[in-house]
């Protein structure tokens, strides 16, 4: 196990809506030594469940005990695990005014973003990509001197 | 029918059928014990410790196969009580505590006695419920029961709230459950299991690896079928004792870190190994890479997370090993038997050349041959339950367990302090049968109070201390590992046994002969009192073979052969 490579797995868990459910799926991941990297839940509109995202890393058979735990938990429905993911990711992005705001705006409509609320001393820019877009986009954003960057963490649905 | 939340808790224990429950009141639950004061539909035994209480419940729960029931208060009497739900998980032991827990307005203020009890329990609970209002009381108790003894068994807690416990509502316990989102998976795949069948008629040197999962799934008379069947020799866990019974000549005993030398050749050299409720674990299989290194894996087990979880399996079947077993021993009507002669012959010469053995001796009691000794003059109709250590590990290898739920343990979570009240738990169960937890004299300290237990409800329990004044299986490690730096492990400062029995309404003995000990244990098994059997023996023998941590298994330490009588 310890020998195999890493890879980054989107999973998605549907879960009955129930007090204490996400403590239960993150506890498993503590207790048993997985990496949770971004999290997810919202309610399933006109349903008695949620939708749990979580971004994590492992071999192929850490992902398969993680799966395959995940599903001994009583109120998990479901789990969906295979690469065959649409994957959006959302952030939010706070800069100085005084910054290049034309240059900001372009560079947020690149990325299916563009600036969403322009305060006295701050504008504040929104982007949602795929997950490996926003990693670039938070890139090029630095020019900017970004004073706060707040990432929403990835949904994903199957294909 | 309206009724208080704690007459539905006592209405739902008699709708499942729960002859006994197990506790120790407290201010969260005594609503509860209010309604327990007024009702004759169970008996309720008083244990002196919560920690007692619930191995109790678990040791009626493996002796009968029957869901356990435990009731406990919120706070310290929840927390003891942990110790037992995890040795209950670590084994899948199909249980139902139910707790105290302070009243709904209090919860999240630090109250008195008030404790996280669902947040506690999560890692060591096949699932638990904090019960918010009145009306899913009747529900949650439904389906406590229910994933409790379906599917892979295990503990359930249900925290419950004082106000609730007091409110009165309407009463219907449920006639089913139905939960979406849980669906146990009991029928193997039919094309898995005839791969199997096929991979079973092509091996050569096949073996049965025995679990716990064939005791708790009620399989062993269908295991002992497929082996009878197909001439298929099979070794047993810690967990499966007496699942094939010891005169079975197809039983070569039990593997692991203290198996014997076939079983573990066994292992080493099986070109298919037959898994059967079993789940890899590492005082089984030692070092991971060399365990069954020749052979294809079939796996049989209710739990899929179990499968491939440490070693790669090449035909997974998830599912019920009665149920699986059922459908595949007709596959196997045209199995050519002959084709294992050649591997049985060899696994008997193994056997011959290192059976399971010790150096008896005439001047002290060897601790093995005081586990011999009772299966000697009691036998089969004897239930044994045993502590965490060295007597655990001589109990699994020398006595002739003949049938499932004979041998009571902990041996997931290894819980000292377990025996004495599991067997309460058993002796509750079974009134007729001798029941005797084989113990040490570290051990047997950890739940003495269950001394006054036993006295009170005239539960006759029989505990036979091997007494080496050791904390022996860390001594034993110690001698090897750590240059005989016996840290701690001295336990020659000890109470008078004898004496601290009878203090507590019981029998105590004081063994040092041979003689002594039969005469001892015939006087024990006449007796309906509680007793302690307090055996010297030898203080330095070690539990052989062994294999070292994270060792391959067939790298063995073997006992000695040279002095004294050979047994």
């Amino acid at each position: 196990m310890a020998h195999s490579t890493n890879e980054r797995r989107v999973i998605s868990v549907v879960v009955m809506n129930e007090s204490s459910v996400l403590a239960r799926v993150t506890a498993l991941f503590a207790g048993r030594g997985y990496n949770i990297e971004s999290l997810t839940v919202a309610p399933i509109p006109n349903s008695e469940m949620s939708h749990i995202t979580i971004a994590t890393n492992g071999s192929t058979k850490v992902m398969e005990q993680i799966t395959k735990q995940l599903h001994k938990l009583i109120p998990v429905y479901k789990v969906i695990e295979h690469e065959e993911m649409v994957e959006k990711e959302m952030v939010l992005v706070k800069f100085p005014i005084a910054e290049n705001l034309s240059d900001i705006a372009a560079l947020c409509s690149t990325y299916n973003g563009g600036i969403v609320n322009v305060g006295k001393e701050m504008v504040i820019a929104q982007v949602a990509d795929e997950p490996k877009r926003i990693k670039h986009f938070i890139e090029a954003a630095e020019r900017y001197n970004p004073t706060e960057i707040v990432r929403g963490g990835v949904v994903a649905i199957e294909r | 029918m309206q009724m208080s939340g704690a007459q539905m808790v006592c209405e739902a224990i008699i709708a499942e059928g729960v002859k006994t429950v197990f506790g120790y009141p407290g201010g969260a639950i005594m609503h509860v014990y209010d309604e327990i004061y007024k009702q004759n539909g169970f008996e309720h035994i008083l244990n002196r410790h919560e920690q007692a209480a619930v191995h109790a419940a678990d040791g009626y729960a493996r002796a009968t196969g029957e869901v356990g029931v435990a009731m406990v208060t919120s706070g310290p009497g929840f927390t003891n009580a942990v110790t037992g739900l995890a040795t209950a998980y670590m084994d899948s032991i199909p249980m139902v505590v139910i707790s105290g827990q302070v009243p709904l307005s209090l919860i999240g203020t630090d109250g008195f006695q008030e404790i996280d009890a669902v947040g506690i329990s999560r890692p060591c609970t096949k699932h638990n419920f904090l019960v918010r209002t009145l009306e899913e009381l009747p529900r949650v108790l439904k389906e406590a029961f229910y994933i409790a003894r379906s599917g892979r068994p295990g503990p359930v807690l249900v925290d419950i709230p004082k106000d609730i416990t007091v409110d009165i509502g309407d009463f219907a316990y449920p006639d089913s459950v139905d939960i979406p989102s849980y669906k146990p998976t009991y029928k193997g795949n039919k094309r898995q299991i005839e791969k199997a069948v096929e991979a079973i008629k092509s091996a050569k040197k096949p073996l049965l690896y025995l679990g716990g999962g064939v005791v708790l799934s009620n399989a062993a008379d269908l295991v002992r079928e497929l082996a009878e069947k197909t001439q298929i020799p099979a070794v047993e866990t810690l967990m499966a004792r007496g699942v094939m019974g010891a005169k079975n000549p197809l039983l070569l005993g039990m593997l692991g870190m203290h198996g014997n030398y076939a079983s573990n050749m066994a292992m080493s050299e099986t070109d298919l190994v037959i898994s059967l409720g079993a789940r890899f674990d590492d005082r089984v299989t030692g070092k991971l890479s060399e365990f069954a290194k020749y052979a294809d894996i079939i796996h049989v087990d209710i739990d899929a997370a179990n499968i491939g979880k440490l070693v790669d399996v090449d035909y997974p079947i998830v599912g019920d090993v009665t149920q699986v077993l059922e459908k595949m021993i007709p596959l196997l009507d045209d199995v050519d038997t002959d084709r294992y002669n050649a591997w049985r012959e060899i696994l008997k010469r193994y056997d011959v050349l290192h059976p399971q053995s010790y150096v008896d001796s005439d001047e002290v009691i060897k601790p093995q041959w005081a586990i011999e000794r009772i299966g000697t003059l009691i036998g089969e109709d004897a239930i044994i339950t045993s502590d965490v250590g060295q007597h655990q590990m001589w109990a699994a290898q020398h006595y002739p367990f003949d049938r499932p739920r004979q041998w009571i343990n902990s041996g997931g979570l290894g819980t000292m302090g377990f025996g004495f009240p599991a067997a309460i738990g058993a002796k509750r169960a079974y009134p007729e049968k001798t029941v005797i937890n084989i113990t040490g004299d570290g051990s047997i300290l950890m739940n003495m109070q269950e001394l006054v237990t036993a006295a009170e409800y005239k539960i006759p329990v029989i505990n036979v201390i091997l007494n080496n004044h050791f904390l022996g299986m860390v001594r034993q490690w110690q001698t090897f590992f750590y240059e005989k730096r016996y840290s701690e492990t001295d336990l020659s400062f000890q109470p008078n046994f004898k004496a601290l029995a009878e203090a507590c309404g019981g029998i105590g003995y004081d063994v040092t002969t041979k003689a002594e000990f039969d005469a001892a244990l015939e006087d024990a098994i006449k007796q309906d009192k509680v007793c302690f059997m307090n055996v010297q023996t030898n203080r330095f023998e070690d539990v052989l073979p062994m294999v070292p941590s994270g060792g391959a298994l067939f790298n063995m330490m073997l006992p000695q052969k040279t002095e004294g009588e050979e047994k």
